[in-house]
């Protein structure tokens, strides 16, 4: 309805012209912030202000020789993939039954199951905290692997849930009916359809994991800091121009991350298209 | 051909069918609920088992009854009118005796002092002073002595409140409210009542927050929703950027900016505005624009979904019927908007509620919100019963929020069910 041909009054046009110039300062104020301390971490001097004195690629070999990043940066893919492995795991199979599940009970499950998005981060960690430190769960990574799962299962749950709410089951009838066992349907007919809600799922489990801080402030002994652990310490002592190398990093991956799910999103809506 | 085989069977064949059918139907169920087990064991172990543990410590009070357990004991029969008897003298002896021997006056001692500062000393002191048992019937003279707190009631009221097995001490104290020697409930000492300040500070910088959201949001959601999908889409990005860039990333990017000799200042002082440098971070100011900047997709999302749903046909249909552009948005356009408005906001508010990180990086002392409070007892003080204290009230808080929240978006989903 509002495309500008189609704004007939000079007050229609002037809220027209008022909604894009405020949206624009509000997308150079969601954008600029990022986009300026990238430049930072190409300075061959050491103060984070412009202009540049030179640029020189000494704070990305600051990065890659201290071991301090390089060990936060492994640590992170670790914990990463094994807490997206495992949430893909049992998301996707509560997904499924979540699926054929009828009970007036559900809502209720469902609403626990999504409860780690919502509860705050901190009484996560605390309970976390009091609760793990007696079996001795906390500074070890099987305890960040298992707390970073609660919290990014939920986003599996949710975006696999979407994808089957959307496939049809009768061609999972159809399979059984030609004879497919049900595990020869799950793997040859709804795992190849589902295949792209599945890696939206894990980018997001992922993403959760690659990006949380609270927990790991509370439960990382020395050995497990993440790179967003170090970059909690390294602003608070002092924010030297490696932590604006790390941010490009990390936001790199971000960036990866979200084209990825993009691509997935597309295609999805290409096959949809096609088959509608 | 199925259809007419069925309704020529005998009826015979046609009840075990049913019957078939039915456990066919619980088979599948259970098989469902199989699925979805190990997620909800999972999620007890990691997630409502230690949610559970924390609300427990909110309440636990065993250190003074594990310590001194036959003063507990004896003063379970005192009727707190005046100072207890013998007995209890005497039974406070022995304990102090026993438990200096395992080491464990300090766990009481810790626990005592929440409730009465200055409690530390007169139980150490007592300790240390107190060579041998007191002779049969002198108890309560030699304590006396050792410190004449044992001669007042109120030292044997805070035992007495303390004695557990279970307290309100620390939820009253999230509160800033304690129990006065009588044991009526009454606001806490100014010196210690700094929580109601805290939870008003949170409510409020959330609440400016979420404002902020709203007004910066409604404009780009609108845009976005009004603009053809190709170019929409495109926009999108800078919307999308942000929200999948590390919160760290975005903190950092933002105390880079505002410090002092940050990008802001050096760029308003080069262009001549100013001339000393303006105190934009680690005050309220830098935690409102940090947290603004973060929680501004949460806003732009729902909003964007829900103006989305709105026809175009209703704001052609007002216009056919005469409506100037601003009365049609005002009276069809903004009301139909109202849900996502409800949700977007509400989203916002309940992650500003909980939030730690950023606060930590870009507030002042005076910034604060209570997640920091929480953090601080749990590991620096390990005041563990205030922190869990202080974490129920804000899990209260943003389980009510979550479930208003459930209802608006629940409600949103039947109306655009009924749209289409």
């Amino acid at each position: 309805m509002s495309d500008a041909s189609s704004l007939r009054t000079p007050s229609q046009r002037i809220a027209w012209t008022a909604t894009i110039v405020i949206s624009t300062l509000v997308f150079i104020f969601l954008i600029a912030p990022i986009l300026a301390i990238m430049p930072l971490s190409f300075s061959s001097g050491s103060y984070l202000t412009y202009p540049l004195p030179g640029l020189s690629l000494r704070w990305y070999d600051d990065f890659i020789t201290s071991p301090r990043w390089m060990n936060s940066l492994k640590n992170s893919i670790i914990i990463g993939v094994a807490s997206t492995m495992l949430s893909m795991v049992l998301g996707t199979l509560a997904a499924l039954g979540l699926a054929q599940w009828k009970s007036r009970f559900k809502p209720l499950v469902l609403a626990f199951v999504l409860s780690p998005v919502v509860v705050p981060g901190v009484i996560t960690a605390v309970g976390l905290y009091f609760f793990f430190a007696p079996i001795g769960l906390t500074g070890s990574y099987l305890g960040l692997i298992l707390a970073h799962t609660a919290l990014a299962t939920p986003f599996v749950v949710i975006t696999v849930g979407a994808t089957l709410q959307s496939f049809d089951t009768n061609l999972a009838r159809a399979a059984a009916s030609l004879g497919a066992s049900p595990l020869e349907a799950f793997r040859r007919v709804i795992l190849p359809l589902i295949l792209p809600g599945l890696a939206s799922g894990a980018l997001f489990a992922f993403a959760t994991s690659f990006d949380e801080v609270v927990i790991v402030l509370f439960m990382a002994g020395p050995e497990q800091r993440t790179l967003p652990r170090e970059m909690f310490s390294g602003i608070r002592e002092n924010i030297s121009p490696t932590i604006t190398a790390a941010a490009v990093i990390l936001t790199t991956v971000s960036v990866i991350l979200l084209a990825t799910l993009e691509g997935l999103r597309r295609r999805n809506e290409r096959l949809k298209g096609g088959s509608g | 051909m199925t259809a007419a085989s069925l309704t020529s069977a005998d009826a015979p064949i046609e009840v075990p069918l049913k019957r078939r059918l039915k456990q066919a139907e619980r088979a599948r169920q259970l098989k469902a609920l199989a699925l979805v087990g190990p997620l909800l064991l999972f999620l007890l172990f990691t997630f409502a088992g230690p949610i559970a543990g924390m609300l427990w410590h909110a309440i636990d009070d065993h250190e003074v009854r594990q310590v001194l357990p036959q003063t507990v004991a004896a003063l379970a029969k005192w009727d707190g009118k005046d100072l207890p008897d013998e007995n209890a003298y005497a039974a406070l002896a022995g304990d102090i005796q026993s438990a200096r021997e395992a080491g464990t006056i300090a766990v009481a001692a810790k626990r005592l002092n929440y409730a009465q500062n200055g409690f530390r000393t007169i139980l150490t002191s007592t300790a240390r002073n107190l060579k041998a048992m007191p002779e049969p019937g002198r108890a309560r003279e030699t304590l006396g002595k050792i410190n004449p707190a044992w001669r007042e009631r109120a030292t044997w009221t805070t035992i007495k409140d303390a004695g557990g097995p279970i307290t309100g001490f620390y939820l009253l104290a999230a509160l800033d409210l304690t129990r006065n020697a009588d044991g009526a409930i009454v606001s806490a000492s100014p010196d210690q009542a700094i929580y109601r300040d805290v939870f008003g500070r949170t409510f409020l910088i959330s609440l400016g927050v979420t404002l902020l959201c709203l007004i910066l949001g409604f404009p780009v959601a609108y845009l976005l929703a009004a603009l053809p999908a190709g170019r929409s889409n495109l926009l999108m990005i800078f919307v999308l950027l942000p929200f999948w860039t590390s919160l760290l990333v975005r903190t950092c990017a933002w105390i880079v900016l505002l410090q002092s000799n940050g990008i802001v200042n050096d760029s308003l002082h080069w262009l001549g505005i100013i001339d000393e440098p303006l105190r934009l971070i680690y005050n309220r100011f830098g935690v409102c624009v940090a947290m603004t900047h973060v929680l501004l997709p949460f806003m732009i999302l729902p909003l964007y979904s829900s103006m989305k749903a709105i026809s175009p046909a209703y704001m052609r249909a007002a216009a056919s019927l005469g409506a100037p552009p601003l009365t049609a948005f005002l009276r069809i356009y903004l009301p139909q908007t109202l849900p996502g408005i409800g949700a977007g906001s509400l989203l916002v508010f309940i992650l500003a509620l909980g939030y730690y990180i950023t606060p930590a990086l870009v507030g002042g002392a005076a910034d604060q919100m209570i997640s920091y409070f929480i953090a601080l007892y749990t590991t620096e003080t390990a005041n563990w019963g205030l922190a869990s204290a202080l974490g129920a009230v804000l899990l209260l808080a943003t389980i009510l929020l979550a479930l208003v929240y459930g209802k608006l978006v629940q409600g949103q989903q039947v109306t655009g069910g009924m749209k289409n």
